[in-house]
């Protein structure tokens, strides 16, 4: 058994049976954040691609693989956007080994 | 969430009626030289269902009583059906206008080598099939080498006019998934393939037409075998759009199947759904007033025509 089940990203809507101003509030939000803008719905799939890469959330991977495909973009672009994701993760881990030199720096003679 | 198509009509106040018959579609036939894997008519090099002379007569008949403004000739191949040419060349005569949906490979075929020039003679509106502006997607729906094929086509047809501004003779290009997915925008989608086409290999063209792919026959097939079924169907239907409805192409088309026999669609046809049973049935008891304002048969197919943008022959309606 998983954790993550797919059929779950279909039921998001579930979660406002609690506080559903909560969830509405949320939604129209989210929603004016897919429309054109000065940002196309393809920069924007895109971008969330990125993002549900470096979140590692699969709903949001799933979701806006879907997202990229409906709004043009080709595996080629996704994936440029996904190996973004994953350099700007790996130079933020990687940036942090000036923490563990500065660390090492103030104890070493 | 409802699967019937009605009933979702019904829910927002709507129901689906014919408005004219401005345009007859015409299926000449099942035989292909591709066999696609999205293919609604299960068309192949193995199919032998093609339309006889005689049907081709009727359809002709119909088309010089009744003055229909548009023959728009499908298939299969069309060009592969051995009255092809006649019914082009006799319906142009009647000053109809003539759109062929052209698979572009059929071009290499014995006997198709002058396609592009006998178009181009008759004025003829050229609707062809391009999944995508890359090879890989392209071929792994319509087959190895289409691809490279389809350059190559596009390229005689653009060295005869066709696609090329100014000469009035038009070449549009379809756009479908190559999945389980919804297309984009037609008009973002559009300016990628212009684009890419132009600086990859100097060809060009004049729309693109986005069609969803309708969950049936082959395509229904490779749902069901990717497991991929029900999710599709729940997009489609999420999807729905009522602003859609008004524009689909049912209202102001008839479709023709090889045997004479009258359809809503293509899609109708493929699923053996004949048109309403007070309207004329076949093609040699045609009469577009008895057509015009005709119950449409529906099924859930039809979602796929109202989802999103909408879908038809012509590309996205809403």
């Amino acid at each position: 058994m998983s954790y993550y089940e797919e059929d779950d990203l279909s039921r998001f809507g579930e979660i406002g049976k609690h506080r559903p101003d909560l969830f509405a509030k949320f939604m129209d939000w989210y929603q004016a954040c897919q429309e054109d803008g000065a940002l196309s719905k393809r920069e924007k799939a895109l971008i969330g691609l990125a993002v549900a890469h470096a979140l590692q959330c699969p709903y949001c991977i799933d979701a806006y693989s879907q997202s990229c495909l409906e709004s043009g973009s080709n595996l080629d672009q996704m994936t440029e956007a996904i190996h973004m994701a994953s350099a700007i993760r790996g130079g933020a881990a990687l940036i942090h080994g000036l923490q563990a030199h500065n660390s090492v720096h103030k104890v070493s003679m | 969430m409802t699967f019937d198509f009605e009933q979702k009509l019904a829910s927002h106040g709507l129901e689906l009626r014919a408005t004219s018959v401005a345009t007859l579609q015409v299926n000449v036939g099942k035989l292909c030289n591709q066999a696609c894997k999205h293919c609604h008519v299960d068309a192949s090099p193995k199919r032998t269902e093609i339309m006889t002379r005689e049907t081709a007569e009727q359809v002709l008949a119909a088309l010089r009583r009744f003055r229909i403004l548009t023959l728009d000739l499908t298939g299969g191949a069309p060009e592969l059906n051995p009255s092809f040419r006649w019914l082009v060349t006799e319906a142009r005569a009647l000053g109809t206008h003539v759109m062929v949906r052209h698979n572009l490979t059929v071009m290499f075929e014995p006997g198709q080598e002058d396609l592009s020039e006998f178009f181009r003679a008759h004025q003829i509106e050229v609707i062809s099939s391009l999944p995508y502006f890359q090879e890989q997607q392209t071929d792994a729906q319509r087959g190895n080498g289409v691809f490279t094929k389809s350059i190559e086509a596009i390229r005689r047809l653009n060295a005869v006019g066709y696609g090329v501004d100014g000469s009035g003779l038009h070449l549009n290009l379809v756009y479908n998934p190559v999945g389980a997915f919804l297309p984009p925008a037609q008009s973002a989608i559009e300016a990628d393939f212009k684009r890419e086409l132009q600086s990859r290999y100097g060809l060009t063209f004049n729309q693109l037409y986005t069609i969803t792919n309708m969950p049936i026959k082959r395509f229904l097939e490779y749902l069901r075998r990717s497991g991929n079924e029900e999710r599709y169907l729940r997009k489609l239907v999420e999807a729905f759009n009522p602003n859609a409805v008004a524009g689909v192409m049912c209202r102001r088309l008839v479709s023709v199947d090889w045997t004479g026999k009258l359809y809503d669609c293509d899609f109708n046809q493929m699923l053996e759904l004949g048109v309403a049973e007070n309207a004329p049935q076949t093609i040699a008891e045609f009469d577009p007033i008895k057509l015009a304002q005709r119950r449409i048969v529906t099924g859930v197919h039809c979602f796929g025509c109202t989802a999103g943008a909408g879908s038809s022959c012509g590309g996205a309606v809403a």
